[in-house]
């Protein structure tokens, strides 16, 4: 029995309930029920459809839930209007929850934690341990994001572009647990991207498969990072660039360029180098000014600039950097790079020891204190 | 069991007996200070002693509430001389030498040099829950 392919089916079973009549939140708790109970059974009674008894469970938990708390009438009426089982939109119930669960009107660590259990079908618990929260924290999380969504009609669709932030976040931000998010968030982009033709969905499919592939190499068995020039190369996921490249082209050839498309093509640029130094700087920083031009975002600036430094030169670098603000998140340390890359050693060594006071976690602050030794350790001899 | 928060500051502690600035040790006492310290949390965890740990950012602020339908008044970064906390160990042990002791391991952590850093930590027992039976 395959949990992924259990919580593959979840989606799905959902929707089938919310177009018989029950409402969402009480439809997501019952085939959450259906999905423990469906781990406890399945390993010594696979059923045949397995489909068909999740919805089959999860409609009977469903009933009782609608018998506990609501009228006799009102439960009788349910029953009534229960369409026959058919092969139904599975589809799209599953975008329309990609959408409910994305929804603008929840805030994005609700809309993470909602989409999770009800698309990704994982339990509250996984969710709370990726998160580092109690679960008790989580549960209420996600029943008030139920609540908030709860007059949102199933069958509106949304808007494509929140919900691939919400994927974006899972992927960018998830923490640890016996979950991995980063596979979670590339398994459910891809299954968005089996739901609808949309370009950015295959541009962030790109991104994130490209990103996933040098995982290997991004880190020492110590812990500590590895800068994308001193990586190992012969470590990063051949096949999954591979894929990666070829979803992002498929998506280019439509020719409706957005952010996420812009961000695979740079990671695709630093993919097909076979060492650092074959990185093509030029082609980078063009993919700069049109993530620039699409987003507007001093992040993407900021990232131009240290590409900018390693295709006209550091001290190209540091005059495009002049013009940001300073305030920006890890400025100083792009900063200390491109000193350290003119030839100032002295101003790198100290601009290093003060961007790792600034950095936002323990592996980039340990990093950058690296750096300013090993800087240090040089201007003394 | 009794519960300890160990508490490293930024600022506040008196000084270290090894008391360099971190980007002034070699790139490898930097990287054996590092290892020290996440070796000594797997071994509280593997002893069953660990309950929490977390490092904390320089940059902080003073908030208070200042009223109805006003907007909290903040103050800060802090003055040089304010006692600034980096980070917290929580652990579980049987007895106050215990405590004492895991103290004493951490701040032997190495510093500049290979040298032990001698860091003054803030050793806090937490209140505790009143017992069932008090008579």
């Amino acid at each position: 029995m395959d949990a992924s392919l259990l919580r593959a089916i979840a989606p799905a079973v959902i929707g089938v309930l919310v177009r018989r009549g029950a409402d969402f939140a009480t439809a997501e708790d019952a085939v959450q029920d259906a999905l423990v109970e469906a781990l406890r059974v399945w390993p010594d009674d696979p059923p045949r459809d397995p489909k068909g008894w999740l919805v089959a469970v999860a409609w009977r938990r469903f009933l009782d839930a609608a018998r506990a708390d609501s009228s006799r009438r009102q439960r009788e009426a349910l029953v009534e209007e229960q369409p026959a089982p058919g092969p139904g939109a599975a589809a799209d119930d599953t975008l329309q929850l990609y959408f409910l669960c994305a929804h603008p009107s929840l805030t994005p660590a609700s809309a993470v934690a909602l989409t999770l259990r009800a698309v990704g079908g994982l339990t509250t618990r996984q969710i709370a341990q990726a998160y580092l929260v109690p679960e008790a924290t989580m549960a209420q999380r996600i029943s008030r994001a139920k609540r908030t969504v709860a007059g949102v009609r199933f069958d509106r669709p949304g808007d494509v572009a929140t919900v691939l932030r919400v994927l974006y976040l899972v992927f960018n931000e998830g923490y640890s647990g016996d979950v991995d998010l980063a596979a979670e968030a590339i398994r459910l982009t891809r299954q968005l991207a089996t739901a609808t033709r949309h370009e950015e969905v295959a541009g962030l499919l790109a991104l994130m498969l490209l990103h996933h592939a040098r995982r290997p190499a991004r880190t020492r068995a110590d812990g500590s990072l590895v800068p994308l020039a001193e990586q190992d190369r012969s470590l990063w996921d051949t096949r999954m660039i591979a894929e990666g490249v070829e979803v992002l082209q498929a998506a280019l050839a439509r020719d409706r360029l957005g952010e996420f498309q812009a961000q695979a093509a740079i990671a695709a640029l630093h993919a097909d180098a076979h060492c650092a130094d074959e990185t093509d700087w030029v082609q980078i920083v063009e993919w700069y000014d049109e993530l620039v031009r699409i987003t507007g975002s001093p992040v993407a600036r900021l990232n131009r600039a240290v590409a900018l430094g390693e295709a006209d030169g550091p001290r190209a670098g540091l005059a495009a950097l002049a013009e940001l603000d300073p305030a920006l998140p890890r400025f100083t340390a792009a900063s200390a790079y491109l000193h350290e890359r003119a030839g100032d050693l002295a101003s790198a060594a100290r601009l290093y020891a003060e961007a790792a006071r600034s950095a936002p976690n323990l592996p980039e602050r340990d990093h950058l204190t690296r750096q300013a030794a090993r800087i240090n350790a040089q201007l003394r001899g | 069991m009794a519960k300890y928060l160990l508490l490293k500051h930024y600022r506040g502690a008196p000084a270290s007996i090894n008391d360099v600035p971190m980007d002034q040790w070699s790139p490898e006492e930097v990287s054996a200070h590092i290892k020290y310290m996440r070796d000594f949390a797997a071994r509280l965890e593997t002893t069953g002693e660990f309950v929490d740990g977390q490092a904390l950012s320089p940059e902080g602020t003073f908030v208070r509430y200042d009223g109805e339908g006003r907007p909290p008044v903040t103050d800060g970064p802090f003055p040089e001389t304010k006692d600034l906390i980096a980070g917290w160990m929580v652990i579980d042990v049987e007895t106050y030498e215990r405590a004492l002791e895991l103290a004493g391991e951490l701040s032997a952590a190495p510093g500049a040099g290979g040298k032990p850093i001698h860091e003054w930590l803030e050793l806090r027992p937490f209140l505790t829950e009143p017992p069932t039976i008090t008579e």
